[in-house]
């Protein structure tokens, strides 16, 4: 790096890195208030869902099994089995997290969703993780979720059909990047090929999100079976050299 | 606007049930060894969670297999916002093409 890291140009790569996700989350966002508006949710309740839930998978899961009055204890505990994910991604961010103070990671981590944390963990391999990139990404996305989803249940059934244009497929596009982000060489290969057999089968075996955990698990076991426990660490990835 | 009260308790147990979550896994990093085989699992973590979520989808049919492939194609070269826009239009264009 030719000049050192400051919160400022750490904040503005956050923004710039999160900007694609930002983008491709727009049309989602818009479903997801628009069926909302169909369940009769005011935009008011999506405004809070989407600040105090913000997490996009459990939020279209809840609004599926939506009725009136609302069944609480049931949309709790799908949102719990939905995002049980976190747990695997809290564990692994939480060890590039030595410049957050203990408020900092506790307040940080209601802002974390698959794509600020993928973001965060691929910048960990390269110079280490501040709290201005983390913030800064992580509320031009929250911000930007609050927006759109709103705007889905005011402009109603917009995007009925975001599949005839391939804007669903936004989604898998960012995320097909961001993982090619983590491709070590071979080693790679058999954890990406474990996690998407088995995510596939239990996908189409049994219902509910269990296939992300399912795949997640199926990867990490991969990885752990052909790598031997006493390797040592992988090469870091070709970037400058940042901190002393 | 209105905010029903049984809508707002279901949306903030829905919040405590997430940020739950967010936050265990923070809690649960402190008590696990930094080596060996519980190192490579974490490493592992980011492709295999990334891959897992989205598996499904590229793997649907066809039309998404084929916009998959290109889409890791573009992924190579191109940054990320050139490679949405890629998928999304290689997306409509198989599945205008193949169904």
């Amino acid at each position: 790096m030719l000049a050192p890291p400051s919160p400022s140009s750490d904040a503005r790569a956050g923004l710039a890195d999160v900007l694609p996700a930002t983008l491709a989350v727009i049309p989602f966002a818009l479903l997801l208030g628009g069926q909302a508006a169909q369940k009769g949710l005011s935009a008011l309740d999506m405004l809070a869902m989407s600040s105090i839930v913000f997490a996009g998978g459990s939020q279209f899961l809840a609004v599926g099994l939506w009725t009136d009055p609302a069944p609480w204890a049931a949309l709790a505990l799908a949102a719990f089995l939905i995002n049980l994910r976190h747990v695997l991604m809290g564990a692994s961010l939480a060890r590039k997290l030595d410049r957050f103070p203990a408020w900092q990671r506790f307040a940080g981590a209601h802002l974390m969703t698959d794509e600020t944390w993928a973001l965060a963990e691929r910048r960990a391999l390269d110079r280490p993780l501040t709290p201005a990139y983390w913030f800064a990404a992580g509320a031009l996305l929250f911000v930007n979720w609050q927006i759109w989803t709103v705007l889905g249940v005011l402009l109603g059934g917009l995007v009925a059909e975001p599949e005839r244009y391939g804007f669903d497929f936004a989604f898998p596009a960012v995320f097909i990047a961001l993982a090619l982000g983590f491709w070590k060489g071979w080693r790679t290969g058999p954890v990406i090929a474990a996690s998407a057999l088995t995510a596939v089968a239990v996908h189409a075996l049994v219902p509910g999100a269990w296939y992300v955990i399912a795949g997640a698990l199926a990867g990490i076991a991969a990885a752990v079976l052909t790598t031997p426990a006493d390797a040592p660490a992988p090469a870091p990835a070709p970037a400058e050299e940042t901190a002393p | 606007m209105t905010l029903d009260p049984v809508n707002l308790l279901a949306i903030v147990a829905m919040g405590l049930a997430t940020y739950t979550t967010r936050a265990a896994g923070l809690l649960l990093a402190d008590r696990l060894p930094r080596t060996g085989r519980i190192r490579v699992a974490l490493e592992a973590l980011p492709p295999a969670v990334l891959t897992a979520v989205i598996a499904p989808a590229v793997l649907a049919g066809p039309a998404e297999m084929l916009a998959g492939a290109v889409t890791v194609a573009a992924a190579f070269r191109l940054p990320l916002l050139a490679v949405v826009a890629i998928g999304v239009a290689s997306a409509a264009g198989f599945r205008l093409l193949v169904g």
